[in-house]
């Protein structure tokens, strides 16, 4: 006499076995740097899941209360090393809030054109090595090739490639170069010879012409992909209440259904979201009608869809950036002496990241040195789900939900 | 809907022994609550059909105090601890900022930390946001689940970020300064 199952999985999840810990890194490959998973396990399935965080702490807040603002701005590079510009750019804003400080047209434009550069270079990785979490190769490979030439444009610019310092206090520290050589990387893609110079943003534009035929193959590589589906869609559903519960912000939020972006003009301040002022860019919030049936709401799927789709918008806003820096007068820095005594007073200002906002809070006690200097961390928040996420899916899908929440842990643990 | 519509809500729901004062002029005001009442505040400001703060953006700890005797007379502050809770609602798009003010040591006895009532029942990133601030700020969070250390080991001594913290001279056997 044969038995029928009608769903295998049914009896797998049946089997009872002894309850094991499990941990995951902090030198594993898919927990995305020095992060720690302590998972509860039932043979396959994941009941519990603790992350361990704090192996890349510096306390970067304490050396904060003991330097003048300009100088904890390199500091605010190594939180989130991936998207070092926005990082910048969200601590200066922060002091240029409390200090009551107003950059000119000019720098606001160069801000908003690198800020977008920094969130493209930001989700590539984040497609990348979400890949690589889930064991295809090729798309991180991809990935490098387009933000190495990012990085290139962003060391004409200023001469670093990951940790910038290049927004600051007042503007940024140096203009745009006028011509650059045009990087090799991006020579060989186009098969024009090497060595050859050109107008700055020509080359940008040589660059985001050539970036958005390639999107469309990234989503045939991996969002449209059928094993990446199966290994992303429904799972790590993250509900919309939750997501607000827990402070999730940026991609993950969207990911849930949440429309908020703090660049629009009703969700942020004034003092950030002036600089997008006359900047017509569409927020991309989940559920997508070009969801694959799978794809259910909160889901990995849609946390990393929402991030393809912002790669695409960021293009819009650089393209829109260009001319109107162009056009814009002024200087590309106020002066903002490193002595300069802080009010006493105190401001808080969220921007938005790509990992989500990232809030600075600082105390000014008639010092240079403010008397606290906090960073509110974006991955922090986004971290705190995994817990619920990961309580019931199979062990092999844990780096598939951490992967989808794109942590940085050199902001998390500061 | 701003801060003083927001404060004489809680005034009229709370009365002035839980709300205190609403600091108007500054750059981002902020109002003062007890820290016995920060839980019902925090579930009124989260529930209400005016304010629905749903969202907790941040919650951090803050050390006033000057050890250096010399500097003190013109620090400005007494010292204190306080509690900094920034709220924003994600349908009403408002923001808020609440401050909880305690004693830098709890009886004023050295080393024994001042005690706060976890709102992590309220917004569930609390949980981590004191974590944190126990672990660096020295604040006791009443009630919370797993208030445990976070970012630092679990044996290490003192709390970072107070202004008095001794940087310790090795840790296991790591020289430290």
């Amino acid at each position: 006499m044969s038995m029928q199952i009608e769903d295998p999985r049914v009896v797998e999840f049946d089997v009872q076995t002894d309850e094991m810990l499990v941990n995951m890194g902090p030198q594993h490959p898919s927990t995305h740097g020095v992060l720690r998973l302590l998972l509860r396990t039932d043979g396959e399935i994941v009941h519990e899941c603790t992350p361990h965080i704090g192996y890349l702490h510096r306390c970067a807040e304490k050396i904060g209360e003991n330097l003048a603002t300009p100088q904890w701005v390199p500091y605010t590079d190594r939180m989130d090393y991936l998207a070092a510009m926005n990082m910048n750019l969200g601590f200066s804003l922060a002091v240029e809030k409390l200090v009551g400080m107003e950059v000119n047209e000019k720098a606001m434009h160069l801000r908003v054109f690198i800020a977008e550069l920094g969130r493209i270079a930001s989700h590539l990785v984040a497609m990348g090595t979400y890949g690589l979490d889930l064991g295809t190769f090729s798309p991180f490979l991809y990935a490098f090739r387009e933000r190495e030439i990012i990085l290139d444009f962003f060391e004409e610019a200023c001469g670093a490639r990951l940790t910038c310092s290049y927004l600051t206090v007042g503007g940024a520290t140096h203009d745009l170069p006028e011509e650059m050589e045009i990087p090799d990387g991006l020579a060989a893609l186009l098969q024009i010879p090497k060595g050859q110079r050109a107008h700055f943003f020509e080359v940008v534009e040589m660059f985001l012409s050539w970036l958005e035929k390639r999107i469309k193959e990234y989503h045939a590589l991996l969002t449209t992909n059928a094993i990446f589906i199966k290994r992303t869609a429904g799972i790590g559903i993250l509900s919309r209440e939750t997501a607000i519960s827990f402070g999730c912000t940026g991609p993950v939020l969207r990911g849930s259904g949440v429309d908020y972006d703090l660049r629009r003009k009703e969700d942020g301040e004034a003092i950030y979201t002036r600089m997008y002022e006359g900047y017509d860019f569409e927020v991309p919030v989940a559920p997508f009608a070009d969801a694959p049936r799978e794809a259910v709401l909160g889901d990995n799927w849609c946390r990393f869809y929402v991030r393809m789709m912002e790669v695409v918008q960021s293009i819009r806003l650089v393209r829109q950036a260009i001319p109107k820096y162009q056009k814009a007068e002024g200087t590309h820095r106020e002066v903002f002496k490193f002595n300069t005594k802080l009010p006493k007073d105190e401001v808080y200002l969220e921007t938005e990241c790509p990992r989500g906002q990232m809030g600075f809070y600082i105390v000014g006690n008639g010092n240079a040195e403010p008397l606290r200097a906090r960073a509110k961390s974006s991955c922090f928040c986004n971290l705190s789900v995994t817990d619920q996420l990961c309580e019931g899916v199979p062990l092999a899908d844990v780096p598939s939900v951490v992967g989808s929440l794109d942590v940085v842990m050199g902001e998390i643990d500061r | 809907m701003n801060i003083q519509e927001v404060h004489s809500i809680l005034l009229q729901k709370f009365g002035e022994a839980a709300v205190g004062a609403a600091f108007v002029e500054a750059t981002d005001p902020w109002i003062v609550v007890d820290a016995g009442s920060i839980v019902d505040v925090g579930t009124f400001l989260r529930d209400d059909e005016r304010l629905r703060f749903d969202h907790l953006n941040d919650l951090c700890g803050c050390d006033y105090f000057e050890p250096d005797e010399k500097k003190a007379p013109k620090f400005g502050h007494d010292p204190h601890v306080e509690v900094v809770y920034q709220l924003s609602s994600m349908e009403l798009k408002h923001r808020l900022k609440l401050k909880v003010i305690v004693a830098r040591w709890k009886n004023d006895e050295q080393g024994q930390l001042p005690e706060v009532p976890s709102v992590s029942s309220v917004w569930g990133i609390a949980n981590w946001h004191e974590r944190e601030a126990y672990d660096l700020v020295g604040i006791f969070f009443q009630d919370h689940p797993n208030l445990r250390r976070i970012l630092c080991p679990e044996d290490w001594q003192g709390h970072a970020l107070r202004k008095d913290y001794d940087f310790p001279l090795e840790y296991h056997g790591v020289r430290g300064r």
